[in-house]
């Protein structure tokens, strides 16, 4: 639990990859990735469809073992971990999944404070209290603590998925897509309530995203997954301007193009 | 930024000031519960909080300060906060902020009064009839266009529920013929009536027993696989997929189920048939001496056509009650993991009891028409 100083910034580096290997049989999904996230930073990890971002992303958080490489979290290496190590590290992650995964048997306050009722010894009212608080941080109203996870919008499952994750702490939030099947509005209120956070609690984030909006606002730096490697990793600005004929196959889309000029 | 430090978080009362240190974060709250309800709060003076000792601070700490300063107001004294870090200080506000949103009072939900129970019991029997009407229109239309059999689902489901079956419907019938001959030897022999092992298991099992045992079965087997699937497939919203596609779901989903329930259970009834008489056959020979060829000589004077038919023409009707109920249970599933589970328990529970049921209704059928 040693935190790691990057020798060139002196930033403390909380998660560390290198030469990760990952196969699907086959076929090579990660030959050799290296990447270095410090604290406090927004990281966003961008890449075509099947560029596994994904399955990097289920590799952070201990979901999915590399066939090769070293990942490292706050220094301790996840590539042959024990159990109650893996847990505590746990305690300090939150994950935001793409369809939220709230668990539908729970109501979303239940769901919220289930991570407290498992891993604190708090009393049932302050768990009560301590989700309440979570729910409105996250931006939902009072009144959708007592909803079902099915009777929640699109947005507002984000919102309490975000809650949950956001419950015990954590020190690194993984959002796998967060902006994904929002309206533009509810997408631009999420970015800024994950800058706002990030900047309250001293967050690290990493997210898995192709929202360009998010690129450009939230991230502080961009990493471009292809060919089994990072191409490149750099701030929004910098990428987009980068000759690099990965990187350039992403941000030359149309829709990339005009996300530029406005952003620009 | 706080580090991660894994001292408890304190608090002591030291004149009018209270002194905090340790972590205010979440996993270190517990143990200060205690100290909060044994803290005495001097009344109508201004306390300060002391945060200098304080190494780290979340959302939850910030909480309970603000509780902390609640209760000092609601004693009739004001709470300051002092020495607190800058970070902190905003935490707290962007605490307190949200925290006066959390107010309002939760909405207890109501468990459904006896009427609306009832009329749920009526919504769902006329939910059920109609899906009947709907699998019978679509049988029909089948009947009349039999080109529209869709014929690789129909051979698929065959196969998963008939020829897979076979094993532990096979094994469980033997089973139960060497039941029925055991219990029924012991009696037989008191009266020297040894050969009649073969009217006793012949005509239980044929006539009653390796239907009902079959569709038991079937039900556990298949009845829930059917809810299941469909339950999967309308919380992934396939169903609304096909219907918007203009493919009936009943059509793709249901009859291809229905269709080979209709043709796998009579044939794994025979099949139960005759597995159970060897059960019977095998006990004969080892508890009562008959042997094989005389128990099949006995057993063809002692069991008719009709009794053999009579057991036959009940697994129709329960690979109806099955399909039908196995289908509508799924159809119902809403949103849910939870309503897939419990959909699957209903679809079992109330398939079995309908074949039970009517299976009565069958005894009663026969005693009248006397046969």
């Amino acid at each position: 639990m040693t935190p790691m100083p990057d020798a060139g910034t002196g930033r403390e580096v909380v998660i560390s990859l290198r030469g990760v290997r990952t196969l699907f049989g086959e076929r090579v999904i990660h030959d050799g990735v290296d990447l270095d996230v410090y604290r406090g930073e927004v990281l966003a990890l961008v890449g075509g469809s099947g560029s596994g971002k994904s399955t990097l992303l289920r590799e952070m958080i201990m979901l999915h073992t590399p066939d090769g490489g070293s990942i490292r979290l706050f220094g301790t290496e996840l590539v042959g971990i024990d159990e109650p190590n893996a847990d505590a590290l746990r305690c300090r992650l939150g994950v935001l999944f793409q369809q939220g995964a709230l668990f539908s048997a729970l109501t979303v306050l239940e769901n919220v404070g289930l991570p407290l009722r498992e891993h604190t010894e708090l009393d049932d009212a302050m768990i009560d209290s301590l989700a309440s608080i979570k729910i409105a941080q996250a931006g939902l109203p009072p009144a959708a603590a007592g909803l079902y996870p099915s009777e929640l919008s699109g947005g507002m499952t984000k919102r309490a998925a975000l809650a949950r994750a956001m419950v015990l702490e954590p020190e690194i939030l993984f959002l796998d897509e967060p902006t994904s099947g929002l309206d533009p509005t509810s997408a631009g209120l999420f970015d800024q309530l994950i800058l706002k956070l990030k900047d309250l609690l001293g967050l690290t984030v990493l997210m898995v995203t192709h929202d360009l909006d998010s690129l450009w606002d939230v991230a502080d730096r961009v990493a471009v997954l292809g060919d089994g490697r990072i191409q490149g990793i750099d701030s929004m600005r910098a990428l987009s301007n980068s000759t690099q004929p990965h990187i350039r196959e992403y941000f030359e889309g149309p829709r990339a193009r005009g996300t530029r000029e406005r952003k620009c | 930024m706080p580090d991660h430090i894994d001292s408890p978080a304190e608090l002591h009362l030291l004149d009018e000031t209270l002194h905090c240190s340790g972590s205010w974060t979440v996993g270190h709250l517990a143990g200060l519960r205690s100290a909060l309800r044994k803290l005495v709060l001097p009344a109508g003076t201004t306390l300060s909080v002391d945060g200098a000792g304080i190494a780290a601070m979340d959302s939850a700490g910030a909480w309970l300060l603000l509780e902390l300063r609640k209760r000092t107001e609601a004693a009739g004294g004001t709470l300051e906060w002092q020495l607190l870090d800058a970070s902190w200080q905003r935490l707290l506000e962007f605490v307190e902020s949200v925290a006066g949103k959390t107010q309002a009072p939760l909405a207890e939900r109501k468990p459904p009064s006896w009427l609306d129970r009832t009329a749920g019991i009526g919504e769902n029997l006329i939910g059920f009839l109609s899906f009947i009407g709907e699998t019978v229109i679509a049988l029909l239309r089948t009947v009349l266009h039999p080109g529209r059999v869709r014929w690789t689902e129909l051979l698929d489901d065959m196969f998963e529920t008939g020829f897979k079956a076979l094993p532990i419907v096979g094994l469980l019938s033997f089973l139960m013929g060497v039941v029925i001959a055991y219990q029924g030897a012991v009696q037989l022999k008191l009266y020297g009536a040894n050969i009649y092992i073969a009217d006793l298991v012949g005509h239980s099992m044929l006539r009653e027993l390796a239907p009902l045992l079959t569709a038991i079965l079937v039900c556990g087997r298949t009845g829930s696989a059917y809810t299941a699937k469909i339950g999967t497939m309308q919380v992934r919203e396939e169903v609304d997929a096909l219907q918007t596609m203009g493919i009936p779901p009943v059509d793709m989903l249901v009859l291809p189920k229905l269709l080979s329930l209709l043709i796998v259970l009579p044939l794994l009834t025979v099949y139960s048939d005759v597995m159970s008489i060897f059960g019977g056959m095998f006990m004969a020979s080892t508890q009562l001496g008959i042997g094989y060829n005389a128990f099949i000589s006995r057993l063809g004077e002692a069991i008719s056509y009709t009794t053999f038919m009579i057991g036959l023409v009940k697994a129709p009707v329960f690979a109806a009650i099955i399909a039908v109920v196995g289908c509508y249970q799924g159809f119902r599933v809403s949103g849910s993991a939870e309503s897939v589970g419990r959909h699957t328990t209903v679809s079992v529970v109330q398939s079995i009891f309908l074949v039970i049921i009517v299976d009565a209704m069958f005894s009663i059928l026969f005693s009248i028409l006397g046969v």
